[in-house]
């Protein structure tokens, strides 16, 4: 069952040429219209089965809060229509109704009713907030000697404190501290774990991708695809890398995995592989701690007055584990001719966790991936780390102990 | 365009009402937070204000409203007027403010709006009580209570917070697209109060153009409370007819434009 249906939604602003045209078009008798209509977002549909978890990406523009916002009811919708199924609870911003001469217990109730609780509800959950908030005593002080975190963990409690059908979380995550966010976050997933359907907005690509399980990427107001987390990411990196979107190009590997392509293409890689240290033999796994080289083959398809080769080693939750470029690395390459042919050597121990990786290359400019992007390859290869015969260890990196026990 | 009901609005005014009163009592005590006295200004400056009318205008000027009227009567003829005066002020005044204030509320928390003028005449209300208790305790203490026809200014204060929340409510709507309304208000409010026997008695009118005030909607209604509290008679019913009929176009009026227009306050806020 579908808990939330967006169908054909569309968002406009009124634009009226003057103050006058907008008095006009109310008092006329007539239906004449006088404004014209800015659509921030049209043509939305998709729909978020009960309990899954869905995150709404795209640049600052791109409509993801205007989405949000229709979803919670706080907005209307210009035209098409949306159901959302069970009870919501949206956190839009933080401390909306908090008053700095008010003790944060006053504020928390007050706070609570606005969300739609009844006294008796509040009462029920007050003790529930002020132990997750860890605000202790400050409790029954005014608002207004709050740290900024305090207030934060208070505003936050007080919104999550009874599980919702359906949460909304824009942003909010973002702020406060490493703790408390991990808190906050613990707190989400329970929610989910225990059925809610979770729609979060947010920037944060370790957020989205530790705790959805499929993302949304709005682009200036349309929906450019829906698709697993790390590959939606991808996307994102190449819209922002590629504004206009006209050379990006999507495609899918034949292992089933979507790989991203943005740039000019005035320069592109013609190969990728990963070879162990002392043999020619290309290779798919390595075991833990193992010497390889990475070799990449690039071909100049026009003149290129500086050239520079990128990579990013990426786990299989899209998070990069390690990436740098010629540009650090000090060798930046100078005057390429069109036609010519380039091979980077890259060798490097593989110390990290057991698991499935993928590479990233570009090949840009200058050291960042926004000025001229001559090719970005997201997924651009694959390989695994295998634990072989190492100790057994947990974690995303090899940090092989020499262990001495002193008695 | 998707055209909205307001009847599921009005059902979650009352499932809001913890919200509404919680939010009313904020209100109040926002007021005096911070003061030693607290809450006890709400009745200090009233008190004060009937002080002093009293002290001035039965000790000092001697004003007499009519043949045979004690020392008191133009003090309680004119706080009976003035205190629901300014309760109507309050709730035109504050209330067509009501949507651009809480801009902020309104763009980011999903409750029903329509809490908000709920918020503002209970408020408003609150504020009234407390000040005409302290009023008819005066009343009380000086001999001029006039007992149990006192009950009878509960039906014209209905009809008084008919019609201000009617306007309210249209003004309220109105201002956040054009904030012309605003100033306009301003100079309406003044415009009303002195054309209005609030201060003065219609009698310091010429005949000849006592007409003219007569058209005036809101004299029957505050002529209502003065004739109750200061001769004690109830008042003529039928004249607040009209004033009746005008609150009622007014709350028909603000709904309309309301529902016409709900959709696109959050918009343009």
């Amino acid at each position: 069952m579908d808990s939330i249906t967006v169908s054909g939604v569309g968002k406009a602003y009124r634009d009226y040429p003057s103050r006058w045209s907008r008095l006009r078009e109310w008092v006329s008798l007539t239906s004449n219209v006088y404004h014209t209509k800015n659509w921030v977002v049209r043509n939305i549909s998709f729909s978020i089965p009960a309990g899954a978890a869905i995150g709404l990406v795209g640049v600052n523009g791109a409509g993801k809060s205007t989405l949000l916002k229709m979803i919670a009811g706080v907005s209307s919708v210009s035209e098409g229509r949306i159901e959302v199924i069970g009870s919501v609870s949206a956190i839009l911003e933080l401390g909306l109704a908090f008053h700095p001469d008010f003790t944060g217990r006053q504020n928390a109730r007050l706070a609570g009713m606005l969300l739609g609780h009844s006294h008796e509800e509040m009462d029920a959950l007050m003790p529930d907030i002020a132990a997750f908030s860890e605000i202790g005593d400050y409790l029954d002080r005014p608002v207004r000697t709050y740290s900024t975190g305090m207030q934060v963990r208070l505003a936050f409690s007080v919104a999550t404190a009874r599980r919702p059908d359906v949460l909304l979380v824009d942003e909010a995550l973002s702020v406060g501290d490493v703790y408390f966010q991990q808190k906050s976050f613990a707190r989400i997933r329970s929610y989910r774990e225990l059925g809610s359907t979770l729609v979060l907005v947010s920037h944060d690509k370790t957020a989205i991708q530790s705790i959805c399980d499929s993302v949304i990427l709005l682009d200036r107001g349309r929906v450019i695809d829906q698709g697993e987390p790390a590959a939606m990411f991808d996307l994102y990196n190449a819209l922002i890398a590629d504004p206009s979107g006209a050379t990006l190009n999507k495609s899918h590997a034949a292992d089933g995995r979507s790989v991203t392509v943005s740039g000019t293409g005035q320069a592109k890689v013609s190969s990728i592989k990963i070879l162990s240290e002392g043999s020619d033999v290309e290779a798919g796994s390595f075991i833990v701690g193992a010497q390889v080289v990475l070799e990449v083959q690039v071909e100049a398809h026009a003149d290129i007055e500086r050239l520079i080769f990128g990579y990013m080693v990426r786990d299989r939750l899209g998070q990069v584990v390690y990436g740098t470029n010629t540009h650090h690395t000090g060798n930046p390459l100078c005057n390429v001719r069109s036609g010519s042919k380039v091979l980077f050597r890259l060798s490097f121990s593989l110390n990290i966790g057991p698991g499935k990786y993928s590479i990233s290359t570009a090949l840009v400019s200058s050291d960042t991936h926004l000025d001229s992007n001559y090719e970005w390859t997201d997924q651009a290869h694959q390989f695994e780390v295998l634990i072989g015969e190492r100790t057994y260890f947990e974690g995303s990196s090899w940090l092989e102990p020499s262990v001495e026990v002193v008695i | 365009m998707q055209k909205q009901s307001l009847w599921p609005e009005l059902v979650g005014v009352w499932t809001y009402r913890d919200f509404i009163m919680a939010a009313v009592a904020r209100d109040f005590s926002q007021r005096y937070k911070r003061s030693f006295l607290g809450a006890l200004w709400a009745v200090l400056s009233p008190l004060s204000m009937i002080l002093i009318y009293t002290l001035v205008f039965s000790n000092l000027m001697q004003g007499r409203l009519f043949e045979g009227s004690s020392n008191y009567a133009y003090s309680t003829y004119l706080i009976a007027g003035l205190l629901p005066w300014a309760l109507f002020a309050e709730m035109v005044s504050r209330g067509q403010m009501m949507f651009i204030e809480n801009a902020n509320l309104l763009k980011k928390a999903a409750f029903p709006k329509l809490c908000l003028p709920a918020i503002l005449i209970i408020g408003a209300l609150q504020n009234f009580c407390i000040v005409f208790s302290v009023f008819l305790l005066g009343l009380l203490l000086q001999g001029e209570f006039r007992g149990i026809i006192t009950l009878t200014i509960i039906p014209v204060l209905a009809i008084q917070v008919l019609f201000a929340a009617g306007a309210a409510l249209l003004l309220a709507t109105l201002n956040v697209f054009f904030r012309d309304v605003m100033q306009l208000t301003a100079i309406l409010l003044q415009l009303t109060f002195w054309l209005t026997p609030i201060a003065y008695a219609i009698s310091i009118i010429p005949t000849s153009y006592q007409w003219l005030f007569e058209l005036n909607p809101l004299l029957p209604l505050f002529g209502a409370y003065q004739i109750i509290m200061v001769r004690g008679l109830p008042p003529d019913w039928w004249s607040l007819a009209p004033t009746v009929a005008l609150a009622l176009v007014l709350n028909i009026l603000a709904w309309a434009i309301l529902k016409a227009r709900f959709n696109e306050i959050v918009d343009e806020l």
